[in-house]
Formats: C-alpha cells, structure tokens, sequence
C-alpha cells in the first residue's frame, strides 16, 4: 500500500472555525437587503384540476407585488425533469420531464397553482389565504393498488403514462447448477425456503437548512443564488424549465445546510426565477417553510418487497426472488434508478453461493408526495430486504447471523452482470469489518448471555452487513473537472466542481490536492462557492461519488501543475538535474539536493521578467471503474415489551471505504449517518392522510428524527483496504453510513424478543402490535 | 415573520387584565413556546397579544405560605420548578414532570402556568398537578377567584378562564402533598423533544410498614380529552399492598379512562400505556416510600 503524508492526517475540517463561528456564508446570508419575498399558493385537493383562481382579494393585500397563477400567459409551456443527473444527449437516457413550473393539473396536495411576491412575508402570507382557488376533485390514487391495478379507474396523472408505470425492469442472472430457472431452485424440495414480504418508509432528509433560493437579473440575465447539491445541473434545470438558453443562467451556491439527496433535485429554482422575470428581475427570494419543506419538497420513496429465498443446511443461499414497487408518487423526478438501485444492491450483497437470481422492480405514480433522492438512494431499502431475510433465515436455523451473512456475501472480483459498464468488487474488507465488529461489540459473549430470555424487559444483539457501489459510473455519466494556481507564496488555489454539502468534501480535496502536489495541506486554499460562470463543471454531490470521481480528477489536476512547477523550477535552476521532486513544498534534484521552494518557484513565476506566467491547472475527467464499498454493523438494544420501546444501548460501525482521507472527518459521516438509519429503523417516517394525500407530521416534532437523548455513543470504525480504481485508494463514505444500522436493530429486535418485524421504521404502534400478535402482551 | 398586530408588555396584572379588556381578541403571552409556534403557523390570522413575560416581582417563583400552601408563580420556568428547594423537598415528582417538556432551551422560556392554562391534554406538568389538587387563582376585573383543577378544564384546549382573567398562582395545600411519594411516567416515542402519548403520576400514600396503602392517586394526560384521575384505581389500590395493588390497578384504570385512536397511536396501544403505565408509576412511587415491590 502506498505511503501518504496529507492524505490521512486526521485534519480539522477546512471550514470548521468558520462554521462555529457564523462567519461561514450561506444563502441567507448573501441576500440582498432590497429582496421580495414569495410564497407559493399550494393546492389543497390531492387530485384534480384547477378549475379557476380569484386573485382579487390578495392582490389589494398591502405589500403585494404580484400573484401569479397556472393561468398566467406566460408560464412556460414545456415540461421539465428535476432529477440532479447529468443530461444525456441521448433522448433515451433523459430524465423524465414532466412538471410545470405553475400546474393547473393537480397531481398531489401542495403542488403549486400559483405564486405571490410581496414586499415582505406577512404581506405574502396575508395574500397566499386570500387566494381563492376552485378546483374540480378526482378521486384519489395513493396506493399500489389503485394506481397500478385499477390505473384505468382514474384520470391519467401524466397523460404519456396513463398506465402510471414509470419503469418496470425484470432482470434474471444466468442459471447455474443444472437447473431450468430460478423458479426451479425455489421449488426444490431439498433446499429450506422462504417468503417475506417488506416494507421501508418515506423517510425524510431532514436537513436543517430549509430549501430556499434568490433570483435576480443581472443584464440580459438571471442569477440563482441557491441552497442546492449540484449548481451546474440547477442551470441546466432553470434554463430548460424558462425556456432560455443554458448560459443566460448563472447559479451560485454557497455552503448549504445539509441537503442528503433532496438537495439533489433542482425544485423551487425554476418558480423562483420565472417570479423574478415577472417582478422585472427584482431580486426575489424563495424559502420554503419547515413544513413545506417536508411535505413539498422530496423523500425516500415508500418501497415494498416480495421476496421468496432457498438455502441448504450448510450455510448457502441457493437463490432469491425479489419483487419490489416503488410508490414514486406525483411526478417522475429520479424516475427508476431508485428502486433499480434498491434491487441491484439486494442483488449485489449475497451473491457469492446463489445459483440464480430474479428481480422485478416497478416505480409508479401515484398521487402520493412526490419523492426523490435521500442518502444511499434506494440501498437502504434493497439493504433492509436482504438482511432481513438473512435475519430471519439466521433465526430460524440457529445459525450465528455474522458467519452466515459472511458465507454468502459478495466475492473479491465479483462482477454485476447487469450494470452497463464495470462495476467490480475490487477490494474486500469484509470479513476484517466482522471480525473487529464483533470483537467491539461482544458479539460471542452477548449472544451466549442473552439465551432464553423471560420478563418484560429483553436484551438483543444485531448484526447487519451491506455493500455499496461507488458512484454511478458504469451506468451514467462521471465527469469532473478541477482548477488549481498557485499565488505568488506558493499556496495553492484549488477550485472544485464538486461541491461541499457539510460531508467535508472541501477538506478532504484540499489533502488530496496537497498530497500530490507535494505541500502541507495548510498551504491549499479551497474555494468552497461554487459559481456556474467560474466553477470548473462537476455534476454535484450525490453517489458519494466526490472523493472517487471529482477525487481523480483533483489528483490528475495536481500531478499536472507538480509537473509546471517543477518544470518552472528547472528553468530556474537548469544546472540541477532532473527529474525533480517535491515534498513538503521543498525541491529537490535527481541526487536529493534541495534546489528551491515551491514559495521561490511561485514568485518568480508572476514576476520574472522575460517569462513571467501564472502557474495554473485545469483538466477533467471522464471515471469509467465502479468498486464496492462495505461494512457491517452491530447494536446491542433493551427491549422494554409491555410499553413497545426499544433503547439502543450501543452501535458499533466497522466500514471498509477504502483509503480513509481524513480519519476525523469519515468518523464524523459514520456518526450521522447511523443516526439516520436508527431514525429509519424506530421512527422516522412520513405519514400520508388517505382522505387528501396531505402530510400529517410535516413538523420537526411529529417527524421524529433520534435526538441525543435517543442514541448511544456511536462508534465508528474502518478497515483500510487499498482500492486500486480509487485515486487514493479510496471508496464510498459519503451515503454508507446510513444502510447497515436499521437491519441490525431488527436483528437484534428478533434476538431479544423471537419476534420478527418486515416493516420499517419499528415504531412504538409497530412493535405494540407485533408483541401482541404473539401474545407477549 | 410574525403576523403581530399589536403588543402589550404589561407593567402589573391588572395592566394586563386592563388591556386584554381593551382588545377582546388578544391573546396573553408569557413564554410564548406555544403562543409563538401558533402564530407562526398562521393558527389566528394577524395576532393581538399581551404579555405578562415582565412581570417578575407578581408571577415568577415560588414561595411557601404561613399554613405551608405552595404557591408557584405561573410564570416560572419550567427548569426553574424543577431546581426550586422548596418544590425538591415536598412535591419533587413535579420537579421531575418539568423535566421532561421539550428539550433544554423550552425548560428555560416555557412556564408552567402556560403549561396548564393552554388546557391542553398532553401537558406535562398537568397530570401531576392534578394529582396534587392544586389550586389555580385567578385574576379579573372583579378581583380573584380560586378554581380547584379538577374544574379547570371545559375541554379540550379549553378552561374556565374568561378571556380578560389571569393565572396569578398555581397552589397546592399541605394535606395534598404530605406524607405522598410520587411518579411520572412520560411516555414519549423519543427521549426529548416531545409531546406525551401518555402520561400518568401516581400519588401513593403507605402506612408505617411501607408496604400498605392508605391512600393514592392517579392522574393522566391524554387519557382524555382533558387531564384527569382515575378514582376506579384509586379505589382498587386503598388497603392493598402495593404488590396486591400492581397487579389490580393497571385494569381498574381502563374502567374510568378512554382514550382515543388517532394517527398518532392507537385506542389499544394507549389502553396498553394505560395498564402498564399505571402499575410502574405505583410500584415507583412507593420504592420512593420504602416499598419493596417490583412491576417487573
């Protein structure tokens, strides 16, 4: 394994004193003084037509500027796609563009039908009630059932999918072991066998920051100041959503607040600066509220999976089945590639002994929320049907869960045959992430002390493993590009595509960057706001694709302008012999005689006088490898019965990501993201009312995100394997922290209680009726 | 933004009282933890209110009077209940219910008069003072008039409280805390920053072997629409043991109290909190006491 000096120094986040310090800018804090404000008139009825808009009342509102409705002339006419993936100039491989900036087809409770700018948000508040909207009411269509079966019943949602399947994929692996199909295998009398059927929840990003923009007009064109994940791709989105070409468009993001996938598709962007063309490109602020921002904005999408299982006595699984709906609700946004990501990782984790494998995976619409990307982006679901069918099956033989799982989990070189490009297991930590695991948890000790459990109160201990493709390459396009100069001290100026989200993505390039330039890393200088008319292009942060993809090009970037300063070095000092070399912003020649400094290099290149040029890189790439990050989990619980609560008493992560960039940091991201899957597991979940499509706990406090109170100190660990496709050697962490931790508190729910729960999250109602169905209460 | 028409920040109770007579839509604000997130939520349109937050020297703190009344300011914090000495000697399970509302930052600005005059069902400090007895003196234009708790609550969100009327003080006499040990059992589906799905204090008064009860009482939130008791566990429990008590109470409880289905737990689960909530908060209250019983 190589030798690193900057890369895995456990460093202080570059923005940390910043941040703590509220000198960090984010949107609000850019904001003009003289902005309007809008607010977004929301349809009250789940499905239907807008029939007509009185906007009389609200117009005298004092304060008001405009109300803008669906009827408007000037709307746009063309539909667009929200969906943060890069575009394809292949018409086939586009997002689905169905929605409208105003719509006067209702598809869900709270899309827009109109849109108020005032001077201030009393004043829009005040004329947002004072709006009056007729609608005519179709009935509702929320459920697997009426959409999908009874699709006929109802008027189409999206007139180009009457049907409301959005994609249905059957996929089937080569059949192995002499048999026909993999339905053979199933019915095989010789193999044990299975059906379960599963349930995961909308769950909610949650992120703290609120979704929100400004728009104003600077010339002949429009400037979106935006909370968002992916600036280049929210131009792109602006553009084709107004109709207007691409570079009349200029998007800025500042640092955000969080986004976790919702973030990732572009939202209120599109409403926000057609306002300001309205208003004559006054600048115009969009901020959703809290509830707004839960019910309106995106969430994981509600799954639901039939799986069927065969295995023999020693250990192996013989093959899977899985049938899965994804509820994609009103519009397509991230379309299919959810739940393809939800089958594909159920498909990818155990599938070292299987001798055949079928999947069938549906997205519909639905009248449902609309949802869209959340951190790991469908593998959290596809995770949760594995191992809970691994959970049951373990249970059930009276196998220890961590060997089992271990026996059958994906194989070093394991290639997925369904993936358009390579996607391979080329590095495999697995069973090192078990054994540390078990050893920090107890594992052995625990499960032999909590045998034959009585009493109300119980004690369980839980493993769950998982895997996890590194970003989309292979399928979609990966693309970055990097800008790196140097200022007349030698310090480095490194300008990302990729973009910081509060994940450390600054940091952890600003060692990449170090690290083969051949500096300290406190002599790179990130520039953190990403600006689409000075940013190099990347296409944001999701698929915790950044440190892999934007991570190669910021190392080919670096090794490029080592090689100018080295170069600029030599013709400095042309009686040393090369090659040169730099370590720690020191030069050295061929014999390891210290020559002169980057600081000297950088200097002489702005001023010397007959060939002074700044020294700078910038270059991109295209990342065609895909690799598997993996990990495994292990939680100890108490399990009070009668009262159906659950109490975490300690979790334990082990992740092999590779490479750890930054120790500190990637500890960090382990932390918040077991948090979440805790959430996913006990409580966290969007309700939807069945009489209207309406949110029911569209708040912080009927969403119950796990409050410090709710956790254990949680223990991050890593076992560092060397990924040869990494450009550090390093893989995914950015979304796997938040997959393993829900299983494992099921497992570990069975171990305490021998009762088996398919539903996620595991909610005090749950768990009541769980216990009661088997007469524990 | 708040849609704030119009704000009093009263200079005594009767400045209060005069300006809510003054302005018949006016709300009375003192923390504002509730008042606040309902205008945020545009619950009654452009707000009028008038606020007794300053208003120390009247509302704020408590005392102990000559006949060892406890007399709490209704405008005390919540954190600030649960440090005074004087409620941690003779009524500490309310020093323990005003720990459990929300999360730190609501301890120290939501007060424990708003707590009950909001009528609200879940409120945490509620079934305790119900437990308590405790009084509640209010004052109008005509001057004051003490209402018993039990007669507090015409509702749900509702009390008797005419609209230009203040709570001046929350009192609980000598013989309603005396010689009781006490226990609120929270039931949240997380640790902080909640609301109860159930809740339930026990008052439980044992004779000189610790273990026989002489007296008790029980008291819930959101076993109703309102706070209330259960006299029927009351009644199972007086002269039992505790550990004959445990086993009868949890059923005698669901004689008196219905509580309802809604999306946020079931009418069964919460008949379940009930049973089991009851039993634990007697057990406890009396280990506080010298009992020896187990719930387990």
């Amino acid at each position: 394994m190589k030798e690193f000096k900057e890369v895995g120094r456990p460093l202080t986040r570059v923005d940390a004193f910043d941040k703590v310090t509220g000198r960090a800018k984010y949107c609000y804090d850019l904001l003009p003084t003289d902005h309007l404000v809008a607010k977004m008139v929301l349809a009250t009825v789940g499905n239907g037509r807008v029939v007509s808009i009185d906007t009389s009342e609200a117009e005298k509102v004092p304060g008001v500027v405009g109300v803008f409705t669906c009827f408007d002339p000037d709307l746009p006419t063309q539909p667009f796609g929200t969906a943060g993936h890069p575009w394809s100039c292949d018409p086939a491989h586009q997002d689905i563009q169905d929605r409208n900036i105003l719509t006067q087809r209702v598809r869900q409770y709270g899309d827009v039908v109109a849109a108020v700018v005032a001077e201030d948000t009393v004043a829009a508040d005040r004329a947002v009630r004072a709006v009056k909207v007729e609608y005519e009411e179709y009935p509702l269509e929320l459920t697997r059932l009426e959409a999908i079966d009874h699709a006929e019943d109802f008027p189409p949602l999206h007139e180009a999918r009457p049907n409301n399947i959005i994609a249905h994929v059957d996929n089937r692996t080569e059949v192995k072991g002499g048999y026909d199909s993999v339905e053979q295998i199933l019915e095989d009398p010789q193999w044990h066998r299975t059906h379960i059927e599963v349930k995961t929840p909308r769950q909610s990003q949650a992120h703290i920051e609120l979704c929100l923009s400004f728009a104003y007009a600077e010339g002949d064109r429009i400037v979106v100041v935006s909370s968002t994940q992916l600036p280049h791709i929210c131009r792109r989105i602006v553009a084709q959503a107004l109709g207007r070409p691409w570079g009349d468009v200029r998007v800025i993001k500042p640092y955000i607040g969080g986004g976790f996938g919702n973030k990732q598709d572009i939202l209120y962007e599109p409403l926000n600066a057609w306002l300001c063309e309205k208003v004559g490109g006054r600048c115009v602020l969009l901020e959703l509220t809290r509830e707004e921002v839960f019910a309106y904005t995106r969430s994981r999408q509600p799954k639901e999976c039939h799986i069927d299982a065969a295995w023999d006595d020693d250990m192996n699984l013989k093959a899977r089945s899985l049938e899965g709906w994804s509820n994609q609700g009103s519009y397509a946004a991230h379309g299919h590639a959810l739940m393809a990501n939800t089958a594909n990782s159920f498909r990818q984790e155990y599938s070292a002994k299987e001798l055949a494998h079928h999947g069938i995976a549906t997205t519909f619409y639905s009248n449902e929320t609309c949802a869209g990307a959340m951190r790991a982006y469908g593998v959290p679901e596809g995770n949760w049907a594995a191992e809970v069918l691994m959970s049951d099956i373990a249970y059930d033989m009276g196998w220890d869960g961590a060997e089992f799982r271990l026996n059958n989990f994906m194989e070093l070189g394991y290639r997925d045959p369904f993936w358009p490009g390579p996607l391979c297991c080329y590095s495999r930590g697995i069973d090192e992430c078990v054994a540390k695991g078990k050893e920090l948890i107890g594992w052995d000790e625990k499960r032999a002390a909590y045998k034959n459990q009585t009493g109300p109160i119980r004690h369980g201990v839980g493993v769950a493993l998982f895997s996890y493709k590194t970003s989309v390459a292979g399928l979609s396009l990966e693309t970055s590009n990097v800008r790196m100069n140097l200022a007349q001290d030698g310090s480095i100026m490194l300008q990302m595509g990729a973009t910081e989200i509060g994940q450390g993505a600054d940091t952890v390039f600003s060692q990449m960057a170090a690290e083969t330039v051949g500096v300290p890393t406190e002599m790179v200088h990130i520039v953190s706001q990403q600006d689409t008319d000075v940013t190099p292009y990347d296409s944001g942060a999701y698929a915790s694709r950044q440190t892999y993809v934007a991570g190669t090009a910021c190392r080919k970037v670096a090794e490029e302008l080592r090689e100018k300063i080295l170069d600029y070095a030599h013709f400095l000092y042309p009686t040393h012999q090369t090659p040169f070399d730099m370590r720690d912003g020191v030069i050295y020649d061929i014999a390891g005689n210290e020559v002169t400094t980057i600081a000297d290099v950088s200097i002489q290149s702005y001023y010397h006088p007959t060939n002074a040029k700044q020294i700078e890189a910038q270059d991109g790439v295209n990342v065609q490898e895909n690799t598997f990050a993996m990990g495994a989990c292990f939680v100890d619980l108490t399990v009070d019965i009668p009262l159906a609560k659950v109490t975490v008493n300690d979790v334990v992560e082990v992740h092999d990501s590779g490479v750890i960039i930054n120790p500190k940091t990637a500890e960090q991201q382990v932390h918040g993201g077991i948090a979440q899957s805790i959430g996913m597991a006990l409580s966290e979940e969007l309700l939807t009312n069945p009489k209207d499509g309406s949110i029911r706990n569209n708040n912080l406090l009927d969403y119950k995100i796990p409050t410090m109170m709710d956790l254990p100190d949680l223990r991050a660990d890593f076992v560092e394997t060397y990924d040869p496709t990494g450009p550090y050697g390093n893989k995914a962490l950015g979304e796997t922290p938040c997959i393993p931790a829900a299983p494992a508190v099921r497992d570990a729910i069975l171990n305490a209680t021998g009762v088996k729960f398919y539903e996620a999250p595991m909610t005090p109602q749950r768990l009541f009726e769980g216990f009661k169905k088997e007469g524990l209460v | 933004m708040y849609d704030i028409t119009y704000f009093h920040e009263a200079t005594s109770v009767q400045d209060a009282v005069k300006a809510l007579t003054e302005h018949p839509e006016a709300k009375v604000i003192a923390g504002g933890t509730d008042v606040l997130v309902q205008i945020r939520e545009g619950r009654f349109g452009p707000t009028e209110l008038v606020s007794i937050h300053e208003l120390r020297d009247e509302l704020w703190g408590v005392v102990l009077d000559e006949d060892e009344t406890i007399c709490i300011g209704p405008i005390t914090w919540f954190h600030a209940v649960n440090q005074d000495p004087i409620c941690q000697e003779r009524i500490p399970v309310l020093c323990e219910a005003c720990d459990t509302p929300g999360g730190p930052q609501l301890r120290v600005s939501g007060t424990i008069g708003g707590n009950v005059a909001n009528g609200i069902t879940s409120a945490d400090t509620a079934s305790t003072l119900f437990a308590y007895g405790a009084r509640l003196v209010l004052e109008g234009p005509h001057g004051r008039r003490t209402v018993p708790i039990e007669e507090w609550y015409a509702g749900p969100g509702k009390t008797v409280r005419e609209h230009d009327e203040i709570l001046v003080s929350i009192q609980i006499p000598r013989d309603h805390y005396e010689g009781f040990y006490g226990d609120y059992i929270k039931y949240g589906k997380r640790n902080a920053l909640e609301i109860a799905t159930m809740g339930c204090c026990c008052l439980v008064k044992l004779t000189d072997d610790h273990e026989t009860i002489e007296d008790v009482r029980f008291a819930y939130g959101v076993a109703g629409p309102t706070p209330c008791r259960s006299h029927a566990a009351e009644e199972a429990a007086r002269g039992k043991t505790v550990a004959e008590a445990a086993e009868l109470v949890g059923d005698a409880a669901l004689e008196d109290l219905h509580p309802r289905d809604s999306w946020r737990a079931s009418k069964d689960f919460r008949m379940q909190l009930i049973k089991e909530m009851t039993k634990r908060a007697l057990v406890n209250a009396a280990n506080k006491g010298g009992s020896s019983a187990s719930w387990k």
